[in-house]
C-alpha cells in the first residue's frame, strides 16, 4: 500500500468534517444524552438529540478523538436531523453495513457526505472509530422508542 | 552485540507489510519470537507433549524436567533463592491478581492503604481497588514530577505506617521512566510495608536481582521478552508465600482431598491449580537462554542508546510533543509522543501504510493520560532487533504523516 491508497481512507470531504466539524456542542437539558466512549484507544463522545413527535428535530455531539471518528461523528448528526427515529435507525444498520463491506441499497435513504466513510471498510482497525458515532446515536433512540 | 544479526533470528521480521520491510515498533506491547522460542515450542509438541508431574510414562518425565528445568531458568534469571518462589501465572495481570486477592485479601483491613503511582498500567490499578473495596483499605497515588519521574521525598510524605503495600511498575509502558525500585522497597519495608513491583517493561530489557531489590513480589510477562504468550512469573518471598492461600483450587495444587476439605501442595506448586502451561513454560525457557545468551546489559545499553538516538531525532519534528524524561539514561526504549494536529490513531494508520507498527491510544492508563492532559498517544518502543534504520524509517514516517495531513486539510 502506497500514501496514495490512504487517500480511500482520508477522502477530502472526512478532513472538511474533521476540521469543521458541524453540530460541535450541547443541547439544552432534557434532551436525550448519550455519553460514549471507545475503551480501546481512548475516543469519547457526548452525543445530544432532541426527538419530537417520532422525529429527530436536533443533534449535537462533543467529544474527543481521531478524524475518522470525529467526521464520522460529524457527518451522522448532520444526517439524522429531520429524520424519523425508524429512518435514522435503518441508516444505522446501512452505516453498518457499509462498514462491513456488505451489500446495501444505495437508493433506499440519501446518505450525502456518509458514503465518504466507505473507505474505512478496507481498514479494519479504524471501524470502531467511524462507527462509535452511530452505536451512541443507536443506543439513545432505542431506549428512547423502548420509553414510549 | 549486532542487532542486525539479531535480527536475522527473528522470522517474522523478515516481511512486507502493505508494500515496505516491516519496521516493528511495538515490543512494550508484545515481542517478536526467535526461531530458538519457536522451534522449542514446536519440538515439545512434536515430541514430548504430555502432562506433568504425576503418570510413569517416559513423555510425562520429560515433560515435567522440560517444565521444571524452566523454572529453574527464571530462578536463576532474576536471582531468587529458591525455585519454591517462583510461580508460573497467564501473565503479569495474574500475578499481580494473585498477590491482592490473595495476601492483599488477608492483611488488609479498614484504616489500612495501599500506595501504587499515577503512572501504573491498569494491570497494576485495578486489583488494588478491587481488594481495597472488599477490605476498606485506602487506595493512595504517589503523585509525578513535572517531567513524570517519581521523587524519593514524594514516596516519603505518601507512604505512611498505616501502609501495607507498595506497588510500583519498574519500568514505565508510556514515559519509559526507570523507577528507584531498590529505595522505594527500602522505604515501604521501613514502614512496615510490603513491596510489589511490576515487572513486565523491565525484566525483557535489564537484568533484576530480586534480592539486592530486596522487593517482597515481583511479576512479569513471559510474551514481552521473546516468550509465547500466556505465561508469566510471580515470584514472592517464601516466607510470604508459605502463609498465603491459593486463588485457585482445583487438580495439581492438591495434597490429599477429602469430602469436605482439603489441603494443598507445596510451594510453588500449591499456586498452579490445573493442568499448567507446559510449552509456554518451556518457551519461557528457551528465551530466557536466548537473552542471557546476548546478555541483558548488551540489549539495555542498545536499546537506551536507541532510545537517544530516537529522542534526538525526533524532537528535531516540528509540532512533536515527546512525553517523559528527556535526558539520555533516565529512559528505557520506548518515545511515546504526540504529532500537532494529528490525532494518534491517524498517525498509526498513516506509518502502518508504510510498514511501520506503533502503538497508538491510552496504552491501558487510563489515569496517567489524565495526568498528561492527553486523550492518546502514539509510541514506538524498541527492542533488541531494532537498528537505527528502523528510526530513521519511523522519522521519515512522520515527516511524511505531517505533510499528508498538512496537504488534506
Amino acid at each position: 500500500m502506497s500514501f496514495n491508497n490512504l487517500d480511500n481512507l482520508y477522502r477530502q470531504v472526512i478532513m472538511d468534517h474533521y476540521k469543521n466539524p458541524r453540530n460541535k456542542g450541547v443541547l439544552d437539558e432534557g434532551s436525550l444524552t448519550v455519553n460514549m466512549n471507545n475503551p480501546t484507544c481512548g475516543d469519547r463522545i457526548q452525543l445530544t438529540m432532541k426527538v419530537e413527535d417520532g422525529k429527530v428535530t436536533d443533534s449535537k455531539f462533543e467529544g474527543e478523538g481521531c478524524s475518522i471518528s470525529m467526521s464520522s461523528a460529524s457527518m451522522m448528526t448532520q444526517a439524522i436531523k429531520g429524520r424519523s427515529v425508524e429512518e435514522a435507525l435503518k441508516l444505522s444498520q446501512i452505516f453498518s453495513d457499509i462498514m462491513q463491506g456488505n451489500d446495501y441499497d444505495e437508493d433506499e435513504l440519501d446518505l450525502g457526505d456518509i458514503e465518504a466513510l466507505q473507505g474505512v471498510a478496507k481498514f479494519p482497525a479504524r471501524i470502531k472509530c467511524a462507527t462509535l458515532a452511530w452505536k451512541a446515536m443507536e443506543k439513545g433512540l432505542k431506549e428512547e422508542e423502548d420509553n414510549q | 552485540m549486532n542487532a542486525r544479526e539479531i535480527r536475522e533470528l527473528f522470522p517474522i521480521l523478515n516481511q512486507e507489510v502493505n508494500g515496505s520491510p516491516l519496521v516493528y515498533l511495538d515490543s512494550a506491547a508484545t515481542s517478536q519470537k526467535p526461531v530458538q522460542v519457536i522451534e522449542a515450542l514446536d519440538k515439545y509438541y512434536r515430541e514430548y507433549n504430555s502432562n506433568v508431574h504425576r503418570g510413569v510414562h517416559t513423555l510425562g518425565t520429560r515433560a515435567t524436567d522440560g517444565y521444571e528445568g524452566a523454572r529453574e531458568k527464571v530462578r536463576k534469571f532474576i536471582n531468587a533463592k529458591s525455585i519454591e518462589e517462583i510461580i508460573f501465572t497467564r501473565g503479569t495481570t495474574t500475578a499481580i491478581n494473585t498477590v491482592a486477592a490473595s495476601y492483599g485479601r488477608d492483611n488488609l483491613k479498614e484504616g489500612d492503604e495501599i500506595v501504587i503511582s499515577y503512572m501504573e498500567h491498569h494491570s497494576n490499578i485495578i486489583p488494588w481497588q478491587q481488594v481495597a473495596k472488599q477490605t476498606g483499605a485506602t487506595l493512595k497515588y504517589i503523585d509525578l514530577q513535572e517531567d513524570g519521574t517519581i521523587s524519593l521525598d514524594t514516596v516519603r510524605e505518601t507512604v505512611t505506617e498505616n501502609t501495607k503495600i507498595v506497588s510500583i511498575m519498574q519500568v514505565s509502558n508510556v514515559l519509559g521512566v526507570m523507577n528507584p525500585i531498590k529505595e522505594i522497597a527500602e522505604i515501604a519495608h521501613q514502614n512496615g510495608a510490603i513491596m510489589v513491583v511490576d515487572g513486565a517493561q523491565s525484566a525483557p530489557h535489564m537484568k533484576i536481582d530480586v534480592q539486592d531489590l530486596n522487593c517482597d513480589f515481583l511479576a512479569f510477562s513471559g510474551h514481552k521478552m521473546c516468550g509465547p504468550t500466556g505465561i508469566g512469573v510471580l515470584y514472592g518471598k517464601k516466607a510470604l508465600l508459605k502463609k498465603m492461600e491459593p486463588v485457585e483450587f482445583g487438580g495439581e495444587m492438591i495434597d490429599f482431598v477429602g469430602l469436605y476439605e482439603s489441603t494443598w501442595k507445596e510451594l510453588p506448586w500449591k499456586f498452579e491449580g490445573g493442568t499448567p502451561i507446559i510449552a509456554g513454560a518451556i518457551g519461557l525457557g528457551a528465551a530466557i537462554d536466548f537473552l542471557n545468551e546476548i546478555g541483558l546489559d548488551n540489549i539495555e545499553k542498545h536499546e537506551h542508546a536507541l532510545a537517544a538516538y530516537a529522542m534526538d531525532k525526533m524532537s528535531a519534528i516540528d509540532g512533536m510533543t515527546i512525553y517523559g524524561p528527556k535526558e539520555a539514561g533516565k529512559r528505557a526504549g520506548l518515545v511515546t509522543f504526540n504529532l500537532e494536529d494529528v490525532h494518534p490513531h491517524d498517525v498509526a494508520t498513516v506509518l502502518d501504510a508504510e510498514g511501520i507498527a506503533v502503538r497508538a491510544g491510552h496504552h491501558c492508563a487510563q489515569p496517567l493520560m489524565k495526568w498528561l492532559k492527553a486523550s492518546a498517544t502514539a509510541r514506538a518502543s524498541f527492542y533488541l532487533y531494532n537498528t537505527e534504520e528502523d528510526i530513521d524509517k519511523l522519522v521519515a514516517g512522520l515527516v511524511k504523516t505531517k505533510e499528508y495531513f498538512s496537504d488534506v486539510f
